[in-house]
């Protein structure tokens, strides 16, 4: 088998910076003393003044890129997701959301796969809290390719956008001259008519080899990429439950009010069907590599595979 | 504006104050009150400001941190012309563009949203920083409440503005002492404020009586000469200021006059305009 290639999606977060960057002089980058491990770093190094390093004070970088976007700027700012999300929840939604301002949050080290730091540091929760504010854009990549578009995305769009970026490498699974992002719009990657399993970010992969699975056993499954959490694309998931009849989702996030809540909204009130939803479950991630945490929380691509064997014989 | 010109505005700010609040049947009139002679110095004498272009990029820019005193803010908005006075009776009515605390989206001349406290400075911070990245003049002014810099958001601002030696950021704090459970002192002390601005390496003005214009002025000028660092004016005001049976009431913090208050508030107005115009 040939060597796939893995790129982490904050990487993708940092190297789209510096690209857009070049193109913008209004871009300006904001971080909270984590500009290694975000990534934006790279764009430091290249446009030292406009990054602005806040120091470890995430609620004050929220405000601080509020009041630079009322003046024109486009502020990307940049954390962990249990930070961005979490700790600073208020001021986006407060200082962000209400006002609808055009800031742009860059949020790394998103869900269990943060690995050994246990979870203090994994966040599971941010898909859920940041799709309640009103107006709010969450994008979810799922690989290389597609961050950086959903980065580029971002800024050619007003209003406020939270971007979901994850540690761990992850194989690239866009890399296709075909390949177009579009803001709200899903993706289907596989056709299928037994099931459909609906995924984002870095479990998009993984619901891909857990159809390769189900294929050897028989299951024709359909793998659909949602990569806006919100707006979603409920055209698309209200089909797949008509022609496909269950729906799976998967997430590596809590199963409470991230992708598999979205997606439940909109089946109840437009196609209902079955629906298991894979993700983490109503407990704390723990420390480990990120890898067998995947595993163990089965997530990845066996873990997928058999949960769906189970919801589908 | 001369000095008693500047009073006489700041009278018909008052009875602005007082019409809003006692018409929504809620609000904020005491620290609105204690403010509203800074309100009327920024909007009338210090702030380079246009009503007819609201949104004019090189404008200076004012942050009401402590945002639940709108009435005061909105008030001094409609007699410096960006929009009627009439509206003031339309104060957190339902589709009134008078919100409880400020919306950027709502109303013409609010420059930032705010209301939840400690959030209002870092959006300051952050308009004197974008200003500074990319070499505008203009400057940006917050005012923020006494019991408001309990909040831990206002020292994570306080701190990045020292550093960053943003010399056109001016905080106000209006010190008017009360708080919604009590004295600040008593609640839970911010005391020294002034030693505190200074460790977080501001230029800190004192003033002794807030509600003097003589003083204001002074505070507001020598905030304006000081390059290198950004400038913290801490004063003292009365709480209800104006309003004779408000002033240093804790209770006038977030409650509205019933009518016959109401009545008395704006004869306490009334007689202050008429003493002015005797001079």
């Amino acid at each position: 088998m040939s060597e796939v290639k893995k790129v982490a999606t904050r990487q993708s977060y940092g190297e789209a910076l510096v690209e857009l960057g070049k193109e913008h002089e209004n871009l300006v980058v904001l971080d909270a003393d984590l500009a290694a491990a975000t990534q934006t770093g790279k764009f430091r190094a290249v446009f030292p003044d406009r990054h602005i390093d806040c120091g470890i004070a995430e609620c004050n970088m929220i405000g601080i890129a509020a009041g630079i976007a009322t003046t024109g700027k486009v502020p990307f700012a940049s954390t962990f997701a249990m930070f961005a999300a979490g700790r600073a929840f208020e001021q986006v939604r407060n200082s962000v959301g209400y006002p609808h301002l055009n800031v742009k949050i860059g949020a790394t080290h998103a869900g269990i796969s943060v690995g050994e730091d246990g979870a203090t540091h994994q966040c599971n929760e941010d898909i859920a809290l940041m799709r309640t504010i009103p107006g709010m854009t969450v994008i979810n990549p799922s690989d290389d390719v597609e961050a950086k578009a959903a980065v580029r995305a971002a800024y050619e769009m007003d209003g406020p956008v939270y971007l979901r970026f994850g540690r761990l490498a992850v194989p690239v699974i866009n890399d296709k001259p075909e390949y177009k992002f579009e803001v709200g719009k899903g993706v289907t990657l596989r056709d299928g008519r037994d099931v459909a399993i609906v995924a984002t970010g870095l479990c998009v992969n993984s619901a891909l080899e857990a159809a390769d699975l189900l294929k050897a056993e028989g299951v024709d499954a359909r793998v659909i990429n949602i990569h806006t959490i919100k707006p979603i694309d409920a055209e698309l998931i209200a089909k797949a439950a008509k022609e496909c009849g269950r729906i799976v989702t998967v997430e590596e996030h809590s199963v409470i009010g991230g992708l598999g809540s979205a997606v439940c909204d909109v089946l109840c009130e437009r196609q209902p069907a079955p629906v298991k939803k894979i993700g983490v479950q109503d407990v704390f991630g723990e420390s480990g590599p990120a890898v067998k945490l995947l595993e163990k929380y089965r997530l990845d691509g066996k873990g997928v595979y058999e949960q769906v064997m189970e919801f589908v014989k | 504006m001369n000095k008693t010109e500047l009073q006489k505005m700041a009278v018909e700010v008052r009875k602005g104050i007082v019409t809003g609040v006692h018409a929504a049947k809620a609000g904020h009139p005491g620290g609105s009150l204690s403010a509203a002679d800074v309100f009327t110095y920024l909007y009338f004498e210090e702030m380079n400001i246009d009503p007819e272009n609201p949104k004019d990029p090189g404008r200076d820019r004012f942050v009401l941190s402590k945002g639940h005193t709108a009435p005061g803010l909105y008030s001094v908005l409609a007699h410096r012309g960006y929009f009627p006075v009439e509206d003031l009776k339309t104060l957190r009515h339902v589709g009134s563009h008078l919100q409880g605390h400020p919306c950027i989206q709502h109303t013409p001349g609010i420059d930032m949203s705010s209301g939840s406290l400690g959030q209002g400075i870092s959006a300051a911070v952050g308009m004197a920083l974008s200003a500074k990245l990319s070499g505008d003049t203009y400057r940006v002014y917050t005012l923020l409440g006494d019991g408001e810099i309990q909040e831990g958001q206002v020292w994570e601002a306080a701190m990045f503005a020292g550093h960053r030696k943003l010399d056109n950021l001016c905080v106000i704090v209006d010190n008017n002492g009360l708080q919604i459970d009590g004295p600040v002192d008593q609640v839970c002390s911010p005391y020294p404020i002034d030693k505190k601005f200074e460790a977080f390496n501001f230029h800190v003005v004192s003033v002794d009586d807030g509600n003097d214009f003589d003083q204001l002025k002074a505070a507001f000028d020598e905030a304006k000469a000081t390059k290198g660092m950004p400038t913290a004016i801490v004063m003292k005001t009365l709480k209800g200021k104006g309003v004779s049976y408000m002033e240093n009431q804790v209770g006038w913090h977030g409650k509205a006059p019933n009518d016959e208050e109401y009545a008395i508030a704006m004869a306490d107005l009334e007689k202050a305009g008429e003493a002015l115009c005797q001079k």
